[in-house]
């Protein structure tokens, strides 16, 4: 009964990673061309400086969006399990909804508010909170805000499904052994919803590393991420052997990433993956 | 008894628009095992929860001490809870959870350990420090969770409904435990439980609750012995209750007789009910008794048997160690001290 479930994942998962691993040790030729010639030449190229400093720049953005996502995301997450019945469900619709819509019309959507003549910027010149228009749009904290944006329902989510299952009277009897509520929180309500905490960081940053379009649509290609770095390569550079080894080294990254989670959370399971 | 701990004085609470406390008035001693009985939904739990700090009163005072303390948080009490179904830390191990407290207090590490080990030594799971707590059977979780209250040295321990998660020979066991650790570390223990021979076996006082309201308050033999009304006598043990009136002092009528009685103080011809516990009864020859009836009924039950006797008015519970075969006419029989003459319930 399982063969089919094998073949499907040996044909459409195993099968792309395989011909991406060999095509990384390929040159490439003009116009898209590929000579199954062995070459360690792309990954070589990766440590160009120029190269180095897209990951970097990567790995600080999807650093930064992460660490704000959770600051945003815990308290939300958390506050929504302690919702009554009706309020959950509302809470859960509003964070669904945005799904319904196209992630690339609704970064046009910020667009529209961040840009010059845009929706914020009125707003703070009414209010008389600046002279004149800000530049907000195509800079460093619009990508940051854009990659919030597309990111926190997965945080929120798998926060609240840590908090959901959480025994509320292990607070009660912290506080009854003598913890005020901060210390309460620090001490039972954090370690109990760290699976959740753990998994929504995961969601998070994994995919940050990668979410090129946000970069290009709200950061107007200003900033240059691995993501974009590889679909540049795959379209307008032509170099798909070169696309395909930065492809593998981000896909060693976040496996090693995976894995120093399952080291800190000492074998434990994630909330939803694994 | 000694002094005075707590005072609960005219304490009410609503959840929404439903009342579950309606006034309760208890005082509680030092050194005191008391228990709030009653079946579920009667308040018990709620005025523990009052006690401890985790809800606040709707109106009433809660005196600690002569101190009004209902605004109190929990973690400035003088109280500890060992909570239903334990509530103990799965992130932390044996050791860590009973130090919990003394952690919070910025404790030595090595009076901690100290004190961690004679918790361990008294509540009997010596050399458990590192176990994990969520591989431990009930009653060593129920340990453990008595171990970590007690550690913070208390003036009172809560205990709601403890051993309800527990498995009735261990139950047994933890009774006995129980009431041994109170006598040893010597302080107030307020235990809740809906389960009448629990509150019967360890308590110095019950408080039986019904309705959000207390019904009685005694020692276990005289709750048993002499429940004030209808309910206590229906929630403590087995009864005959039956509906008479109180002719005059030491004497009552019912089921168209009259008594003998040890009860006084009641209005002449005042309508009263009467319990008559099963195993005070006895069988005896139809014309040696003032009730006679037929058996319906008859069941062993190990120590004793349990016969139903039809009389023209009702039909009799009655425990005995004699047989009697079932379609027999016989007669019952009770001294004048078993007869227990309650006062008539109003809205119930």
């Amino acid at each position: 009964m399982l063969l089919p479930l094998y073949l499907f994942t040996l044909v459409f998962v195993a099968g792309p990673l395989v011909y991406m691993l060999l095509l990384s040790f390929a040159t490439a030729r003009s116009g898209y061309g590929v000579e199954w010639t062995f070459t360690i030449d792309n990954y070589r190229r990766i440590l160009e400086p120029v190269y180095l400093n897209t990951f970097a720049g990567s790995f600080r953005l999807a650093f930064t969006s992460t660490l704000l996502v959770c600051f945003l995301g815990y308290p939300f997450g958390y506050f929504m399990s302690k919702l009554s019945r009706k309020g959950k469900k509302q809470a859960m619709a509003a964070l669904m909804l945005p799904f319904w819509v196209n992630s690339l019309i609704r970064l046009y959507g910020w667009i529209i508010i961040l840009q010059k003549k845009g929706l914020l910027n009125h707003v703070l010149t009414s209010l008389g909170l600046t002279g004149k228009p800000l530049k907000l749009l195509y800079s460093y904290p619009a990508i940051v805000v854009g990659m919030i944006y597309v990111l926190l329902p997965f945080m929120v989510l798998s926060v609240y499904s840590s908090a959901e299952k959480m025994d509320w009277r292990l607070v009660e009897a912290a506080r009854d052994l003598g913890a005020g509520r901060m210390r309460a929180f620090l001490t039972v309500t954090l370690p109990q919803t760290m699976p959740g905490l753990l998994s929504g960081i995961i969601l998070t940053f994994i995919p940050s590393m990668g979410l090129f379009f946000i970069a290009d649509i709200l950061g107007g290609n200003k900033i240059v991420l691995v993501g974009s770095l590889i679909q540049e390569q795959m379209t307008r550079g032509s170099n798909w052997p070169f696309a395909a080894a930065l492809a593998v080294i981000m896909m060693i990254m976040t496996t090693l990433m995976l894995k120093l989670y399952r080291r800190v959370t000492s074998g434990g399971r994630l909330e939803g993956i694994g | 008894m000694s002094n005075k701990l707590i005072e609960l004085k005219d304490l009410t609470k609503n959840f929404d628009d439903q009342q579950v406390l309606r006034g309760i008035n208890l005082d509680i001693y030092e050194n005191e095992f008391l228990t709030l009985l009653g079946p579920s939904g009667c308040g018990k739990t709620t005025t523990l929860r009052i006690i401890a700090g985790f809800e606040e009163p709707s109106s009433g005072e809660v005196l600690f001490n002569g101190i009004e303390i209902s605004k109190l948080p929990p973690y400035k009490r003088e109280i500890n809870t060992v909570f239903q179904k334990y509530a103990l830390f799965p992130h932390l191990n044996v050791a860590d959870n009973i130090a919990f407290g003394l952690n919070l207090k910025k404790v030595d590490k090595s009076v901690i350990a100290q004190k961690v080990e004679r918790m361990l030594k008294m509540v009997g799971l010596e050399g458990f420090e590192k176990r994990d707590v969520t591989l431990l059977s009930g009653g060593q979780q129920q340990r453990v969770a008595i171990a970590r209250a007690l550690v913070n040295e208390p003036k009172v321990l809560l205990l709601d409904e403890p051993l309800g998660a527990l498995d009735a020979k261990i139950r047994k066991q933890m009774q006995f435990e129980l009431k041994k650790i109170q006598q040893e570390v010597g302080i107030t223990f307020i235990y809740v439980t809906h389960d009448q021979e629990e509150a019967l076996t360890m308590s110095d006082t019950v408080v039986v609750m019904n309705n959000g309201e207390i019904q009685q308050i005694g020692s276990p033999i005289d709750i048993y012995n002499e429940p004030e009304n209808r309910f206590v006598a229906n929630f403590i043990g087995e009864s005959n209750i039956i509906e008479g009136v109180m002719v005059k002092d030491f004497l009552v009528e019912f089921d168209g007789f009259r008594f003998e009685c040890v009860d006084k103080g009641f209005e002449e011809m005042e309508e009263i009910e009467v319990v008559l516990r099963p195993e005070d009864l006895d069988i005896v020859a139809p014309e040696d008794a003032k009730l006679t009836g037929v058996v319906q009924n008859t069941t062993f039950k190990g120590v004793h048997y349990e016969i139903l006797v039809k009389t023209d008015l009702r039909i009799y519970k009655v425990q005995t160690t004699d047989y009697a075969e079932p379609g027999r006419k016989v007669g019952l029989s009770f001294e004048p001290e078993d007869v227990h003459v309650m006062y008539k319930m109003g809205a119930y």
